[in-house]
C-alpha cells in the first residue's frame, strides 16, 4: 500500500516532467520559441546585389566625361562600393563626412532621391555619372532644371512652400549648431520667404519650373555661380 | 578623413549646386587644381620587390609617408622609382591598406617587427581592422609581459646599490632581495625556519599524546605540553612582529605596503596570537578565539616571499578568477536544480534523509562528483531515476579533460567580453572621430582665415596658403560655399558658448539650436544650449553623427566651465605678464564675455591685449584667432 503511493508519487513526478520537456520540444518545432540567441533560421541576406554599368562606350555617348574620366571616376566608385551600387544609408554616411558639424542626413536624403532618376532605391554607378555630368558639365539650363528637380520633392512640377522650408531647413541642419551668428528658428522660413518673393512670379505660392528658370537666368549672381564647379574632375 | 572620400569629394561639390540658387551671397572662387589629372602609375621597390599602384590610392591617406611628400625622399632618379630598405613582404600588407582601406595583421609575424614598421611608414596601428585587431592586442600583451618580466628579473639581480642610500632604503632592498648582503640572507633563512615551525606546530599540537598518568583519556599534544606549544607560539610570533614592524618602517610607501596582500597575510597570521592575550577566559569567547585560531593557517602562505612558484600559483589563479566563478556558478546552478528534483522525488518517503532542498545539495554534490559516501540514498523509482541522471552528469563533467573545459570557457567568456571590448573601442573610436572632426572645422576656420586675408593682401596669399593638399582646399571651399549660401559662418565651440551665455543673459527666449522638423515641443528652456539628447534620432544617420553631437554637447557643457580659465592663457601668451592674469577667473570674464559682443574692445577691462601684427576685420575674429591658435596648440600637443 504504502509503495504503490510511493510509485504514484514518483512516477507522477516523472510524468510531469517529461510532460514539460515535451512541451518545449513542440513550442520549439511549431518555431515559436528558439533555444540559440541568435534566430535559428537566419534571416537570408540576399545575396549582394552585384550591378555591372553598361559599357564604356555607351556611357562615353551619355555623358560628357571622358574615357579616362569615367575610368578614374568608375575606379574610385567601385572601390568604395564593390557591389556597385549606392544605397541610401551609405549614401547618408558618404555625404556626412563632408560636414562634421551639421546633419547632412535629411539634405543626403533628398538628394539621394533626385540622382535616383529611377526610383529604384538605389544609385547605380551610372545614374552616379549621369548626375554629375550634368551638374558638372551641363548647360545652365540643365543644372537649373536638376536644382529644381532637387527641391521639388514630391516631383510633381511644383515647388510649394512645405517643400522649400524642408529643404532649407536640411541645408541649415548642415551647418550644425556652432554657427555666427546664432541660428535662429526662423531663419529657414525668412530664407524660404526671401525665396519665395523673388521666384514666385504670379504670386500664386508654387513656384513652376518656368518660373525658377526665368528668374535665375535673370539673375547675375546665380549665373555666375553656375560655372563654379565646372573644373572639379 | 577616411580614405574614400577623397574619391567622393567631386561628387559632394557637385551636389553643392543645388544650393546655388538658394545663396543669399555670393559663392566664393574655387581653388585652382594646377595638378595634372591624369593618374599616373608609381613604382615602389622595396628591398628588389617592385610594386606598382596608383598615385591616387596612395594619396588617399596624407598623413602617412608614402601618402605626404615624405616619399620624395626616397625617390631614386636613376630607375624612376621610389626605393625602400624595408622588409617586402610587410610592406605587402601596407600597401594593401592603401587599397583596401583596412589594415590587416599578419599572424605569423613578430609584433614588435610589424609595429616598426608601422611606425616607419607613418601608420598608427589603432587602424588595424576588426578581424585581427584582438590576435593584435593579444601577441602585443603577451610581448609586454614577457619583457616586462625581463626587465623586473634583470633589475632584481644586478643593478648595484646608488652609492648615498639611506638605512631605510638598503633594509627595504635586503627585504626585498635577499641576496644583496649576508645578514639579509640570514634573516631570510630565520624568518623561513620559523614560518615552517609554527605551522608544524599548529598541526602537532592537535595529535593526541600519550595521556600523562592518572587519566585514560587521550590528550592532544597541545593540551598536555600547553607551556611549551605556548612559548613556541610566542617566540614565532614575536619574530613575524618584529619582521613586519621591520618592514613596514623601511617600505618606501607605507600605505601602499600596507594594502598589499603580503602585508595583509602577515597581519592576519598575528592577530590570532595578540587577541588571545587580550581576551579574558571567558566561556562564551573562548568558541570565538578557536575559531579564530584557525587564521594561524595563513602563516602558510608567508612562504609565498620564500617561492617563485607559490606567487605565480597566486597570480594565475588571480587572473583566471571569472572564468573559475562561472565554473563555480554553473556548478551550482546543477547542483540546486538536481537537489531540488531529488527532495520531490524522495518527498513522500518515511524515514527519507532528503530532509530538505539543503539537505539534498549534500547528496548532489557527493554524486556529482562520483564520490559516492551513501549516507544518503534515495528510495522511491523517480529517486533513483534521477539519482542516476545525477551521477552521469556529474561524470560528464568531471570526465571531459579540464584544459577542454577551460577552452570553452575562456572561448564563452571571450564571446560575451568582446560586446564590452567592442563598446569600449567604440568610445575611443568616437573620441578619435569627434578629435578628427574638430580637426576638419578647425581646419575649415583657418583656412577661411587664410583666405580673407590673402583677399586683402595678393602677396601675402602666397605665404599664407600653408602646404595644405588640394583635398583640403576643394573642401574647404564646398564648406564655404555653404556658408555663404545660408549666409551664416561656421564657428568653433568656444565662440559658440560664448555667443551663447551673452544671449542667455541678454535675451531669455529659448533658442533651439536644432532645426529639423522633429523639434516641436521639445525645447528646454534652458537657453541657447539645449541638450541634443532628447532630439529623436528619427534620422537614422548612424548614431555616430547624434552621439558626435552628444557628445560634443557634453564638450560643450565643459567648456561652458573651461572658457572662464582658457582665454587668460592665450591672452598671457601675448601679453608676457602672467602676474596680471591670476584674477579671479571667475567673474571677470564673464563680464569679458558680455562686453566682447557688442563693443569693439575684445579685451578684459583691465588688461590691454598687444596691438597684433596682422589687421583684423572683425572683433570676434580676433577673439577666435586667440581661441584657434590655443586649439591649434592643445591639438599637437596631443
Amino acid at each position: 500500500m504504502l509503495s504503490a503511493i510511493w510509485e504514484t508519487e514518483g512516477l507522477q513526478t516523472v510524468g510531469i516532467v517529461v510532460l514539460v520537456f515535451a512541451s518545449i520540444k513542440l513550442l520549439h518545432i511549431l518555431g515559436l520559441i528558439s533555444f540559440s540567441e541568435d534566430s535559428v533560421e537566419d534571416e537570408l541576406e540576399l545575396s549582394a546585389v552585384r550591378h555591372r554599368p553598361e559599357g564604356l562606350e555607351q556611357l562615353e555617348a551619355q555623358t560628357r566625361f571622358s574615357r579616362k574620366e569615367l575610368q578614374i571616376l568608375y575606379r574610385g566608385f567601385k572601390n568604395e562600393c564593390p557591389s556597385g551600387v549606392v544605397n541610401e544609408e551609405t549614401f547618408k554616411d558618404i555625404y556626412a563626412q563632408f560636414f562634421p558639424q551639421g546633419d547632412a542626413s535629411t539634405y543626403a536624403h533628398f538628394l539621394f532621391n533626385a540622382f535616383d532618376t529611377d526610383h529604384n532605391g538605389s544609385v547605380s554607378f551610372e545614374d552616379f555619372v549621369m548626375g554629375l555630368s550634368i551638374l558638372l558639365r551641363g548647360t545652365v539650363q540643365e543644372k537649373l532644371i536638376w536644382a529644381f528637380n532637387l527641391y521639388d520633392i514630391n516631383k510633381d512640377g511644383y515647388i510649394t512652400k512645405e517643400e522649400m522650408l524642408d529643404i532649407m531647413k536640411a541645408i541649415y541642419d548642415m551647418m550644425g549648431k556652432c554657427t555666427y551668428p546664432v541660428l535662429k528658428e526662423e531663419t529657414p522660413r525668412q530664407h524660404v520667404e526671401v525665396f519665395f518673393q523673388k521666384m514666385d512670379k504670379n504670386k500664386d505660392g508654387v513656384v513652376t519650373i518656368d518660373e525658377f528658370i526665368d528668374c535665375c537666368q535673370n539673375d547675375e549672381n546665380i549665373m555666375r555661380s553656375m560655372h563654379l564647379f565646372e573644373n572639379v574632375l | 578623413m577616411a580614405a574614400g572620400v577623397a574619391t567622393w569629394l567631386p561628387f559632394a561639390r557637385a551636389a553643392a549646386v543645388g544650393w546655388l540658387p538658394l545663396a543669399k551671397k555670393t559663392m566664393p572662387k574655387p581653388p585652382v587644381d594646377n595638378s595634372s589629372r591624369s593618374d599616373e602609375i608609381l613604382y615602389v621597390n622595396v628591398s628588389g620587390v617592385r610594386f606598382q599602384t596608383w598615385k591616387n590610392t596612395l594619396d588617399r591617406y596624407p598623413d602617412t609617408l608614402l601618402g605626404s611628400s615624405e616619399k620624395e625622399f626616397f625617390y631614386n632618379e636613376d630607375t624612376q622609382e621610389y626605393f625602400f630598405d624595408r622588409d617586402p613582404e610587410m610592406f605587402r600588407h601596407i600597401l594593401n591598406f592603401y587599397r583596401t582601406g583596412k589594415l590587416h595583421y599578419p599572424r605569423h609575424e613578430c609584433v614588435q617587427a610589424f609595429d616598426e614598421e608601422l611606425a616607419f611608414y607613418g601608420i598608427v596601428p589603432e587602424i588595424i581592422g576588426d578581424c585581427c585587431m584582438e590576435e593584435y592586442r593579444d601577441r602585443k600583451k603577451e610581448n609586454q609581459e614577457r619583457l616586462a618580466e625581463d626587465t623586473e628579473a634583470n633589475e632584481a639581480t644586478d643593478a648595484p646599490l646608488p652609492p648615498h642610500s639611506t638605512s631605510r632604503e638598503r633594509l627595504w632592498r635586503a627585504f626585498e632581495n635577499p641576496h644583496t648582503s649576508t645578514m639579509a640572507l640570514v634573516f631570510y633563512y630565520v624568518t623561513g625556519f620559523f614560518i615552517a615551525v609554527s605551522v608544524i606546530a599548529n598541526v602537532v599540537e592537535t595529535v593526541p599524546c600519550r595521556p600523562p598518568k592518572g587519566s585514560v583519556k587521550d590528550l592532544p599534544c597541545g593540551e598536555k605540553y600547553q607551556l611549551a606549544f605556548f612559548c613556541m607560539d610566542t617566540a614565532c610570533v614575536l619574530i613575524f612582529t618584529f619582521e613586519y614592524l621591520m618592514r613596514l618602517f623601511a617600505a618606501p610607501s607605507r600605505c601602499k605596503f600596507m594594502r598589499s596582500v603580503m602585508s595583509v597575510i602577515d597581519v592576519v597570521a598575528i592577530m590570532p596570537y595578540y587577541i588571545g592575550l587580550v581576551m579574558p577566559e571567558n566561556e562564551d569567547v573562548s568558541g570565538a578565539f578557536v575559531t579564530l585560531r584557525v587564521f594561524r593557517v595563513f602563516r602558510i602562505f608567508k612562504f609565498s616571499r620564500h617561492s617563485q612558484g607559490l606567487r605565480i600559483l597566486g597570480y594565475t589563479l588571480k587572473s583566471c578568477a571569472s572564468e573559475l566563478g562561472f565554473l563555480l556558478f554553473s556548478l551550482t546552478m546543477a547542483i540546486i536544480i538536481f537537489a531540488t528534483v531529488m527532495f520531490y522525488a524522495e518527498k513522500g518517503t518515511k524515514g527519507s534523509t532528503f530532509t530538505s532542498i539543503p539537505a539534498s545539495f549534500w547528496y548532489t554534490i557527493v554524486t556529482m562528483t562520483t564520490l559516492g559516501y551513501g549516507d544518503m540514498v534515495p528510495n522511491t523509482i523517480a529517486g533513483k531515476i534521477f539519482g542516476s541522471i545525477c551521477s552521469l552528469s556529474g561524470v560528464l563533467v568531471i570526465a571531459l579533460p579540464v584544459p577542454v573545459i577551460v577552452s570553452n570557457f575562456s572561448r564563452i567568456y571571450h564571446q560575451n567580453q568582446r560586446a564590452d571590448k567592442m563598446r569600449a573601442q567604440q568610445k575611443v573610436r568616437l573620441a578619435r572621430i569627434r578629435m578628427a572632426k574638430k580637426g576638419t572645422s578647425n581646419a575649415f576656420l583657418q583656412y577661411k582665415e587664410d583666405h580673407t586675408l590673402g583677399d586683402r593682401n595678393s602677396d601675402s596669399t602666397a605665404l599664407c596658403v600653408k602646404n595644405r593638399s588640394a583635398f583640403e582646399h576643394q573642401h574647404n571651399h564646398l564648406l564655404h560655399c555653404l556658408e555663404k549660401t545660408t549666409n551664416h559662418e561656421f564657428t568653433d565651440e568656444m565662440t559658440y558658448s560664448e555667443l551663447c551665455m551673452t544671449e542667455s543673459v541678454g535675451f531669455r527666449t529659448s533658442r533651439s539650436t536644432s532645426l529639423s522638423s522633429q523639434q516641436g515641443a521639445q525645447n528646454n528652456s534652458t537657453g541657447c544650449c539645449p541638450r541634443r539628447a532628447r532630439r529623436r534620432a528619427a534620422m537614422r544617420l548612424a548614431n555616430s553623427t547624434v552621439s558626435v553631437s552628444r557628445g560634443s554637447v557634453q564638450e560643450l557643457d565643459t567648456l561652458q566651465f573651461k572658457t572662464t580659465s582658457i582665454p587668460p592663457q592665450t591672452r598671457s601668451s601675448l601679453n608676457a605678464q602672467p602676474d596680471n592674469l591670476k584674477l579671479n577667473c571667475g567673474d571677470q570674464d564673464f563680464t569679458a564675455a558680455i562686453i566682447s559682443i557688442p563693443t569693439p574692445p575684445a579685451n578684459t577691462p583691465d588688461e590691454s591685449l598687444p596691438p597684433t601684427p596682422t589687421p583684423v576685420p572683425g572683433i570676434l575674429r580676433n577673439t577666435r584667432a586667440t581661441a584657434y591658435t590655443h586649439e591649434t596648440v592643445k591639438i599637437s600637443s596631443l
